[in-house]
């Protein structure tokens, strides 16, 4: 059998090259490519051809141009984010992802994006509200790898609550659409934008934000999230997003997707609940 | 009816996608089968157990497993390398970006060879030893002999195990959807959850499924009747 | 890895403190989609061999849809597309039952194993020799003792080394049970991904956990087929 295996492995090195390095001259900075959990309307999210559009895509080609570089995009599910930056098949997380104290560990983040609270949406008048005791029982939809699902999972799984992780948003609410969840958590601008005000959304409505929070599993703004052996492309993307603010680039964009400031640490009254819900008050101590 | 609301092209270049996966993979796993099972019939013992290990292994575990393993292991490896050759010298950049679909056909090409080791064992057997004798009787050089006798009659034995990993393989890349590469299932689950016909689309892309399935059927069938010229079927 | 290991153990084996999870999950799923498999293709490989195409026509279309689609389709058709459809959604009994992750994904596995092993069992019963069957007609029995006493033992029989392959390769298959909300062994395995980024030791630790139990049925099928087809050994 010997006479095969000289043209066979030939072969096998020829495909070797499949994965061919990339032979940069001098580490040349000519793009950027970013990791995007594309299930996140208006914020990243696939059009029918297959192209990314949304409002974080559009911050990203805009970073890309004050930098004179390419942009290129990478669809990843959101679970598998930091250990793909980590395993770099991509030089940036640009997915709604939010600064937490544990995840600061792992990966550096930029400056602020925009920032967004965490809220529940439910059926109309089913009148549940984002407390382990009203959601007994019931079934919360979470995308896995989010602020949302560590919640869920930290405060209300041990009280009874059946929480159920997605592999992405879009799922979430497929499965809350066919009535398999009673409620689904995730950010409030996503949820108001991506979800309630779109004509799948007719049927439901918010639940109320989510303010108990004393292990800080929600965590504070949104960034871009890059390795941390990367400090030059983090003080490239710091002054890139700087420059769009100066240059009211930023608000352009914004304009495009909302009609209220979601650069602001508070936005605004579409976060509050329908007038169907009963009185969505602080709840108590939990 | 058959509305497909816009979503044509990405189903139809999901389903490209599906077949080049498809037929890259069974190059390499062909490839690979090959190597696996003159492995196994060599007579160095550390060949024969090295393919042993390699088939009990890769068919004791499920291909999603291995998939998803060799998806995230292998860029992390690969990346320790190229740090390493990077460490060694400073003028190049060295990276070896590995998509899912590069990932996929290593990962399937991987995973079937060691099916096709054993189709191609179990052929390779098959050929009646007194041919390859008289060929080297003959005079034939090593070489010879396998281009113009083992290799031929070897198909024949071979074709039809070849045939059933290809239906395998091509019902396998529906799996690479869920690494995130942009293949038919994907496209029909993104079209059905916009226009809220999930059912629908989810059967044309089971449509198309088939399709592939009874085409491949269709050559398999031609490809063994060429091979089997002047053999006699016993008479049933 | 040990500390991946101490900390889901419990998760990868049993239970994760809220349901069932892990490899008690993944045998619960082989075992029911199985039997359900088994008991399609007993009454469906007898009418697959009939000679009125009424009888095996659909039998035939069922095994042809069923074995050339990939099982995550029809998991997807099954958990997302049937559930999707109004008159499920307003029919109480229909949409309790695919409301439930769990249920659609036996139902999807049980219906894709049963395909392949009617063809299994079709085969096997088609090879029965003739001799044994006019010996059952000249001995006056029935038809159905005649399946019952001499061709299904026989066929069974027969299948057996096809039939153990099947139950590995739905070992396999039952990882696809995570999109569907299902907890098995992988999904356990990719939650501790998420959490330690070590994709090696999880997912290794999963695959050993897939050896060991293939072995073991692979074992119990070598036991089986030593009793059962004795007279074929050497």
């Amino acid at each position: 059998m010997k006479q095969i295996f000289a043209p066979a492995v030939a072969v096998v090195c020829a495909l070797g090259t499949l994965a061919a390095p990339v032979a940069a001259q001098a580490k040349a900075f000519t793009q950027i490519t970013f990791g995007v959990d594309a299930t996140y309307p208006p914020f990243e999210s696939l059009s029918p051809s297959g192209a990314f559009q949304g409002f974080d895509i559009d911050l990203g080609k805009a970073i890309c141009a004050e930098l004179k570089v390419k942009c290129v995009f990478v669809s990843q599910s959101f679970d598998g984010i930091i250990p793909a930056l980590q395993a770099r098949k991509f030089d940036a997380i640009l997915s709604s992802m939010t600064v937490t104290p544990e995840r600061a560990k792992q990966i550096n983040f930029s400056s602020e994006m925009y920032n967004e609270p965490t809220s529940l949406v439910e059926k109309k008048g089913a009148g549940l509200e984002p407390t382990a005791a009203s959601l007994k029982g019931k079934n919360v939809g979470v995308e896995a790898g989010t602020i949302q699902e560590t919640y869920a999972k930290t405060y209300w799984q041990p009280q009874g609550v059946n929480v159920i992780s997605y592999q992405g948003q879009d799922q979430v609410y497929a499965d809350l659409l066919s009535g398999r969840l009673d409620a689904s958590l995730q950010d409030s601008v996503e949820a108001d934008y991506g979800f309630l005000k779109t004509p799948k959304g007719a049927d439901y409505q918010f639940g109320g934000n989510v303010t108990y929070d004393p292990k800080d599993v929600l965590g504070s703004y949104i960034a871009i999230g890059v390795r941390k052996d990367e400090p030059t492309l983090l003080k490239k993307i710091d002054w890139a997003i700087a420059e769009l603010h100066k240059n009211g680039t930023y608000n352009k964009i914004e304009a495009k997707y909302f009609n209220f400031d979601v650069y602001g640490t508070q936005p605004a009254a579409t976060t509050a609940p329908a007038a169907a819900a009963p009185a969505a008050s602080a709840p108590a101590a939990q | 009816m058959f509305n497909l609301a816009g979503y044509g092209p990405q189903l139809f270049s999901g389903m490209v996608t599906t077949i080049e996966l498809s037929v890259l993979s069974l190059v390499v796993s062909f490839v690979i089968g090959l190597l696996g099972a003159s492995a196994k019939l060599s007579k160095s013992r550390p060949m024969r157990g090295v393919a042993t290990v390699y088939t009990t292994i890769i068919r004791g575990v499920p291909d999603l497993v291995l998939m998803l393993l060799i998806f995230y292991s292998l860029q992390i490896w690969l990346n320790d390398f190229s740090d390493y050759l990077n460490s060694l010298q400073g003028s190049f950049t060295f990276a070896f970006p590995l998509d899912p679909f590069t990932s996929g056909v290593i990962t399937l090409g991987f995973i079937y060879g060691a099916y096709f080791t054993e189709t191609f064992r179990g052929a390779f057997l098959a050929v009646p030893k007194g041919q390859l004798e008289a060929a080297r009787a003959f005079g034939m050089r090593p070489k010879q002999v396998f281009r113009r006798i083992l290799f031929p009659q070897m198909m024949r034995y071979a074709l039809p195990g070849i045939g059933n990993n290809w239906q395998v393989i091509l019902k396998a890349t529906a799996l690479v959807s869920l690494i995130g590469l942009s293949d038919v299932v994907k496209a029909a689950q993104a079209a059905g959850e916009a226009t809220f016909r999930t059912f629908f689309f989810i059967v044309v892309a089971g449509a198309v499924y088939l399709v592939l399935t009874t085409v491949s059927n269709g050559v398999l069938i031609l490809l063994e009747r060429k091979y089997s010229v002047g053999v006699r079927k016993a008479a049933l | 890895m040990i500390d991946i290991l101490q900390n889901y153990w419990q998760a990868l084996l049993y239970s994760d403190g809220y349901g069932v999870t892990g490899l008690a999950m993944t045998l619960w799923l082989l075992v029911l989609s199985c039997a359900i498999g088994f008991c399609l293709a007993l009454p469906l490989a007898v009418l697959r061999n009939a000679r009125n195409p009424v009888l095996w026509f659909p039998v035939w279309l069922y095994t042809f849809i069923f074995r050339g689609t990939p099982l995550y389709v029809q998991l997807l058709l099954i958990y997302s597309g049937i559930y999707g459809l109004d008159f499920v959604h307003h029919t109480a009994p229909l949409a309790d039952f695919f409301r439930s992750g769990l249920n659609c994904t036996i139902l999807s596995f049980g219906l894709n194993t049963g395909a392949y092993t009617t063809e299994i069992f079709a085969g096997a019963i088609k090879e029965t020799s003739h001799g044994e069957v006019d010996a059952g007609l000249a001995m006056g029995m029935s038809r159905v003792t005649l399946y019952r006493r001499i061709i299904i033992p026989a066929a069974l029989r027969r299948a057996l080394p096809a039939y153990s392959n099947e139950v590995i390769l739905m070992l396999h298959a039952t990882t696809l049970a995570f999109t569907a909300t299902v907890p098995d062994i992988l999904k356990v395995a990719n939650d501790a991904y998420s959490a330690t980024y070590a994709p090696f030791d999880c997912f290794g630790i999963a695959a050993l956990i897939y050896l060991c139990v293939s072995f073991t049925l692979i074992f119990l099928f070598r036991r089986t087929e030593r009793r059962y087809l004795a007279f074929l050994s050497p």
